[in-house]
């Protein structure tokens, strides 16, 4: 495993789209300024007539990115998670979650993985204020291949989807043949004594964290839950109602995130302890993105020992 | 303009303010002030020139109007009613319950409303975008979208004021409704935003000053805008808010608020004095 290919879902969600170019004339780009970070300029190589830079205008850039989808086109519109969910947080509510608009929107950058820019650049809070938008679907892929599905996919759904990439190489676990499905979580590995439920970066970690486990004699089951919103309650429910803990892991505040998302999932028909693993309500700093990973516990190391509390608490 | 084709829109312009106030009342809710000030120019484009099918509200080679100042929504529901594209009565189910006249445009309920608007600033933005669509698309349609002078303060209008003329977006024509007041006062006092004309000149647009309640004048000015190349238009139209119900006229305070029983019978009054001379 140590030798697993690694490529940042930037980098896939850039490919996916120039991909699409060449298939779909209907899909445009919108960039603000960061094609060479948000990998949209990929697409722009290959098809520079249906790709706009916005300048370092987010709220424009959402609204015109709606104007254009009553038109028949699907924009997929392009920045740091930090501008495309915070800044522009009230023209997507407003001009692309109320019209239930046929917008894409590309967050990059998201998370304490970010890095050295520090805490100004690093969102920890995009999935809470995009889950509280009516319609709104929200996608955060594991790697490259599950990524480049997720926009493949997101091109063919009708209808606003908030997509999260990371800045930071992740490794590429899924095979050529894996099948990405809107809403469905994946059940990566089997168990019965306690559910991790990853999504992002986290999803690897937890996959490493539960081989170590089962060398101890634990067996967890490891769920990847890519799409946030719609989230996938049944395979929830029943991992609660069989394994009676869960564990969440994700690279998002502990606030509004995955681990609130499942808890509120299962917390109504089957409620047992839930132990959240991301940013406990506070902000990041600069640093390298592996070193903050492992600073704020968002790693195989953190999530064995966290899974190791969770079995305390379950009944 | 001949004065049969004159007379003709004042009279519909005239029928339109009726609309507003009918709506207002009915709802005890609404802007009213804002609404008035942009009938003529509303009537205008929906009499003369949008190329709309009311048959096909989404026809997609339709001319676009986006009112980005949203709340003046009971000028643009009386001009699509008074279109066809849906019934004059239905405008007295403004604002309630089960409506498809909501309180800003929804461009999922009222037929005819071609963008969701009234958070101020995105409008304009929207409409960059349909107009940017149309460029990629290779039609021929043109988009209005007529603002609010107050909405100026929004930096988003100046976020898109630059993109518009960085795309060269010619088929885009702003109109702003040039009243001078906003809900706290003059917009010179409150935070002003002028000179309007010279802005929008230093952002790359061809700029039009018309008086917004002369029918000849809007006429000349939306000809005009068809005409130019290689960059969007904005017209600056100077109007009175409140305009034609003689107690409204000029007064801030009628921004947002719904006449009494007694006062829309005044104004319903003012407005058939209007028609008399017509």
């Amino acid at each position: 495993m140590a030798d697993m290919m690694k490529k940042a879902t930037r980098e896939s969600y850039g490919e996916a789209l120039a991909k699409l170019a060449a298939e779909n004339d209907k899909v445009i780009v919108f960039d603000a300024d960061l094609a060479g970070a948000t990998k949209t300029g990929t697409f722009k190589k290959a098809c520079p007539e249906r790709f706009f830079d916005c300048g370092i205008a987010e709220s424009n850039m959402m609204t015109v990115a709606a104007g254009t989808s009553t038109c028949g086109f699907i924009p997929f519109a392009s920045t740091f998670a930090m501008f495309a969910a915070g800044r522009a947080f009230e023209q997507v509510r407003n001009s692309i979650g109320y019209p239930h608009l046929n917008v894409k929107i590309g967050a990059t950058h998201a998370g304490v993985s970010v890095g050295e820019d520090g805490a100004t650049h690093q969102c920890n809070e995009d999935i809470a204020l995009m889950r509280t938008i009516p319609g709104m679907t929200i996608i955060n892929p594991a790697d490259d291949v599950e990524a480049q599905a997720a926009v493949r996919a997101a091109a063919e759904y009708v209808g606003p989807v908030y997509l999260r990439f990371g800045r930071l190489a992740a490794p590429v676990f899924n095979g050529p043949d894996y099948q990405f499905r809107m809403g469905k979580g994946v059940t990566l590995r089997e168990g019965s004594d306690v559910t991790i439920v990853a999504t992002g970066i986290l999803v690897y970690e937890a996959v490493k964290a539960a081989e170590a486990l089962a060398s101890e004699g634990i067996s967890a089951r490891v769920i990847n839950i890519h799409t946030i919103k719609p989230i996938d309650k049944e395979l929830l429910v029943k991992a609660a109602q069989e394994t009676g803990v869960l564990v969440t892991a994700e690279e998002h505040s502990v606030i509004g995130g995955l681990g609130a998302a499942v808890a509120e999932a299962i917390g109504e028909d089957c409620p047992v302890p839930v132990v959240r693993i991301g940013i406990k309500d506070t902000f990041g700093h600069s640093g390298k993105g592996a070193e903050l990973l492992k600073e704020f516990g968002l790693s195989s190391e953190n999530i064995i020992a966290e899974t190791k509390r969770a079995l305390t608490l379950k009944k | 303009m001949n004065e049969e084709r004159r007379k003709r829109l004042a009279k519909a312009a005239n029928q339109v303010r009726k609309g507003i106030l009918e709506e207002v009342y009915s709802a005890q809710s609404g802007h009213p002030g804002g609404s008035l000030s942009i009938a003529d120019v509303m009537t205008y484009l929906y009499q003369e020139e949008l190329r709309v099918d009311t048959n096909n509200p989404k026809w997609e080679d339709r001319d676009r109007l986006v009112l980005s100042k949203g709340h003046v929504c009971p000028a643009l529901y009386a001009a699509l009613a008074q279109k066809g594209f849906f019934p004059w009565e239905e405008l007295k189910t403004f604002r309630q319950v089960g409506s498809r006249l909501q309180g800003h445009p929804d461009l999922n309920k009222a037929p005819g409303v071609d963008f969701t608007a009234g958070s101020l600033g995105q409008g304009v933005s929207a409409a960059a975008g349909i107009a940017l669509a149309g460029k990629i698309a290779g039609k021929n349609y043109r988009v209005y979208a007529i603002l609010g002078d107050g909405e100026l303060q929004e930096g988003e209008v100046w976020e898109s004021a630059m993109f518009s003329a960085h795309y060269k977006l010619d088929n885009l024509c702003y109109i702003i409704d040039n009243n001078g007041l906003q809900i706290d006062g003059n917009i010179q006092d409150v935070c002003s935003p002028y000179p309007i004309d010279k802005k929008f000149e230093a952002f790359g647009f061809e700029v039009i000053v018309i008086d917004g309640h002369d029918f000849d004048q809007i006429e000349a000015a939306v000809e005009k805008a068809k005409t130019v190349t290689g960059k969007p238009v904005a017209i600056i139209a100077k109007t009175v808010k409140g305009k034609g119900v003689s107690f409204m006229e000029g007064k801030a305070s009628w921004h947002g608020s719904a006449p009494n029983e007694e006062q829309y019978k005044t104004a319903m009054d003012d407005l058939a004095k209007i028609e008399e001379v017509l």
